[in-house]
């Protein structure tokens, strides 16, 4: 394998990995905050202990979600020094500003959250806890305004000395049409996994008819999250989908294998075969105008097809392949779409239950709901695959192709060397991470309220 | 004055704050298992950096990401010249992060003690690893025309950057004794001042040693400059401070010893940023690695906004925890410190 190949898996493998944290960081954030907001508000112990349970199932993700944050910080300069030195100019200033207006507000309020219980007035106490969602959203929205210019780069103007590109409008990378979207996608995303994982903690309780009132509170709030944050979810993902073939239509066309253009174009349930060798896969049930409205919010819209961008990107960019892996983008848009669309289901059955106040005695359900936290993992993976592999050969679309981002001083056996490294280190922390998140997440919450007790919050200390 | 040069004082204060307060917490971290015998004793230790670490490491994210985005080639040079090195700073980084939070999470003799180990050992490897870059930096490495790296790993471990990494560990080690004698109670405390008062003294001489050679191979003449004084001094006054059970004031000189030192490194690095030693027309200067105006702009405006708002919640999160730590409850019995 080269250079490329072993960079780019490696910047893949850390960005997969550090995206199974963040979505289930922000999600579970947002929810202890909401959890310990209904605690002060209505003083019922039972939120407090919600809050406190909840709390540390975050914690221990925040940990790898912080320290893999790192690698990836590390990696654009290290993997791909050519690619930072290039566009370092506009893409560094989010990521300097996600540093000083997020990361330090989410960390400091943490440690203040998580060691606070006894020193800070409840009102500070819940603030901080708020802040601490607060800047877990915030650092996501600068890294999604960086990731989106190199979707769609706007705001910047190539400087003539250098031919390298220099930002001249902060504002209108602030609001990239595909930034805003792709923002609101990933929170809403991360709304769905967090929602989703306090949902099959409650109900692998629930079935052992554990603590039935207080997780029936805590898979309440999951499923009232949960239901509108998968509507709104797929909603925003398909006009992202149309905003996306307006600036990247090899992503789309790629993503229903589209080689000829076509109009009305039918959506693809399944194919047969398929990828960049094969232009006539064999493809099971189409749906008529599917692909148009997905792709242009019209009914009878016309999708480019892969063969004609090539050849007006040949025209426009110079010889070469500027056709993404068909394979890989069929089918992970499928696996997001169709994963979504079982949540979708699923919340709407627990919705169902709600109303009929069966949720808590509805054994299939609660077996249902534990397996179905692996989704939207699935579902976020899928996701940012679409999204990345979308965008090659480029690194920044119209701007610089991946192979020529690479770092000119580093050799093969270096990024080999680093790469097992890594995988080592990811491999054993997902395994301890997993088994403490289960180990935590099947503990019974403790009865006594922690503040009667002399050991004020044994589990929060080290 | 130019705003690139602004940004590499910057960039410099970013790197003294993540020294100044992460300093303490890798010492703490590599010095846990040392001043704690017990397990009770090792998690007071643990306790006291608890709040802050997560905070602290965040200098460092800042730092880099000031340098992506105001110096784009400063960024790439170093971060794919020092390749390898900082892929074993993240992994110490990781192991060290991790383990605060994983190892109470499960009761067990071997489980606390793998993440003793690796707490200690990253603690003493990030330390050892940043050290050595910034001392690269300033002593060069090898840069072509082109401001690519074009040495080996053999060059970024070359003898004058391992010594700085050591004595940023030493340097590291006393501050976190220091700060441990300050924020804990009992025994930990008094091994703590112990350790302080005893480790201080050769963590001076090996400072007076980087001094001395820094004078030499950047060719400065013997006079040596107020920032280097004050770091040797500093040190010197910390073992005499915690000898004498001023454990406050020795804090305050630990601080000001790590703050010069790692301070006096860009101060001689100025206005150069990395040092080629290919030719000195190569090295990276401020001018030439610099981002457009228009960038530096944005980010100053953005930097002077925030800044002061984060050292403010920051001083206030210290501020709420100042009481010590002492074994068992960290928090109940907590008292104040007397310094």
């Amino acid at each position: 394998m080269s250079q490329l190949d072993l960079a780019r898996i490696q910047f893949a493998m850390t960005s997969i990995y550090h995206f199974l944290f963040v979505p289930l960081t922000i999600g579970l954030a947002f929810l202890t905050a909401i959890l310990q907001t209904a605690w002060h508000r209505s003083h019922r112990e039972d939120y407090l202990r919600l809050t406190r349970f909840f709390g540390v199932l975050l914690l221990i993700n925040v940990a790898v979600g912080v320290v893999t944050g790192l690698v990836q910080e590390f990696q654009f300069g290290m993997d791909w020094s050519a690619y930072s030195r290039t566009v370092g100019g506009v893409f560094g200033a989010p990521l300097a500003m996600e540093g000083l207006a997020a990361f330090f507000l989410e960390s400091t309020f943490l440690g203040v959250w998580v060691f606070g219980w006894d020193r800070l007035r409840p009102r500070v106490h819940l603030a901080a806890i708020w802040m601490v969602a607060i800047g877990s959203a915030l650092s996501a929205a600068f890294i999604m305004a960086a990731n989106s210019w190199m979707q769609h780069p706007v705001g910047y103007k190539i400087d003539s000395s250098t031919g390298r590109p220099e930002l001249s409008s902060i504002g209108a990378v602030l609001t990239n049409p595909v930034f805003i979207r792709g923002y609101l996608h990933v929170l809403l995303a991360s709304a769905v996994t967090g929602s989703v994982v306090m949902l099959a903690v409650a109900a692998w309780h629930l079935r052992r008819g554990r603590q039935v009132d207080l997780f029936k509170r805590a898979a309440r709030l999951a499923l009232v999250v949960l239901a509108p944050a998968i509507v709104l979810a797929m909603l925003v993902g398909s006009e992202l989908g149309v905003t996306e073939a307006k600036y990247q239509p090899m992503k789309i066309a790629a993503s229903e294998a589209q080689w000829t253009t076509c109009q009305p174009c039918s959506f693809s349930l399944f194919q047969i075969g398929g990828g960049n060798a094969d232009h006539t896969p064999t493809k099971i049930i189409k749906i008529p105008h599917l692909l148009s409205l997905l792709a242009t919010n019209t009914w009878n819209g016309q999708v480019q097809g892969l063969d004609e961008l090539q050849s007006q990107y040949e025209q426009q960019y110079g010889p070469g392949n500027y056709v993404p892996n068909v394979f890989v983008q069929y089918w992970s848009m499928r696996v997001m779409a169709y994963s979504a669309t079982l949540v979708f289901l699923f919340a709407l059955w627990g919705l169902w239950l709600l109303r009929r106040k069966r949720l808590e005695t509805s054994r299939l359900f609660l077996r249902v709901a534990v397996w179905i936290a692996v989704l939207p993992f699935v579902m976020n993976t899928a996701g940012w695959l679409l999204t990345e592999n979308g965008r090659q050969p480029w690194i920044v679309q119209g701007i610089q192709l991946t192979k020529n981002g690479l770092s000119p001083s580093i050799d093969t056996t270096t990024v080999a060397i680093s790469l097992i490294l890594f995988l080592v280190l990811y491999g054993t922390l997902a395994i301890v991470d997993y088994v403490l998140m289960r180990r935590y997440a099947r503990k019974e919450i403790s009865e006594p309220a922690p503040e009667d007790t002399a050991e004020p919050v044994p589990s929060m200390t080290y | 004055m130019a705003l690139a040069t602004l940004w590499f004082w910057l960039v410099a204060v970013l790197w003294v704050g993540f020294f100044v307060l992460e300093g303490f917490d890798l010492g703490v971290g590599a010095l846990h298992a040392v001043v704690g015998r017990t397990d009770a004793e090792r998690r007071a230790a643990i306790d006291t950096i608890g709040p802050f670490w997560d905070g602290n490491e965040v200098w460092l994210v800042v730092a880099a990401a000031g340098m992506f985005a105001a110096f784009p080639g400063w960024y790439a040079t170093m971060f794919s010249g020092f390749y390898l090195l900082f892929a074993v700073v993240l992994a110490a980084l990781i192991a060290r992060g991790v383990s605060f939070e994983f190892r109470g999470k499960f009761d067990g003799t071997r489980w606390r003690g793998t993440w003793d180990v690796s707490m200690s050992v990253g603690s003493l490897v990030v330390a050892a690893g940043l050290g050595v870059a910034l001392g690269d930096l300033l002593h060069g490495v090898p840069i072509d025309q082109n401001q690519e790296f074009t040495g080996s790993l053999a060059d970024v471990l070359q003898p004058y950057a391992l010594y700085t990494g050591l004595t940023l560990v030493m340097l590291c080690l006393v501050h976190g004794s220091t700060f441990l004698a300050l924020t804990t109670g009992g025994v930990v405390r008094t091994r703590a001042r112990r350790l302080a008062a005893r480790t201080a003294p050769a963590a001076g001489l090996v400072v007076l040693g980087f001094v001395i050679w820094t004078r030499i191979s950047e060719d400065k003449g013997v006079l040596i400059s107020p920032l280097e004084a004050c770091a040797i001094l500093a040190v010197f006054a910390a073992a005499w401070l915690a000898s004498e059970t001023r454990e406050g004031w020795a804090f305050v000189a630990t601080t000001v010893a790590l703050a010069t030192t790692v301070a006096s490194i860009f101060v001689d690095l100025y206005p150069r940023v990395m040092v080629s030693s290919t030719n000195s027309a190569y090295s990276l200067t401020v001018d030439n690695t610099a981002s457009g105006s228009y960038a530096l702009k944005v980010m100053t405006i953005v930097a002077v906004v925030l800044l002061p708002v984060v050292l403010f919640y920051q001083g206030w999160s210290y501020h709420i925890f100042h009481r010590r730590v002492t074994r068992r409850e960290p928090i109940e019995t907590a008292s104040v410190p007397q310094s």
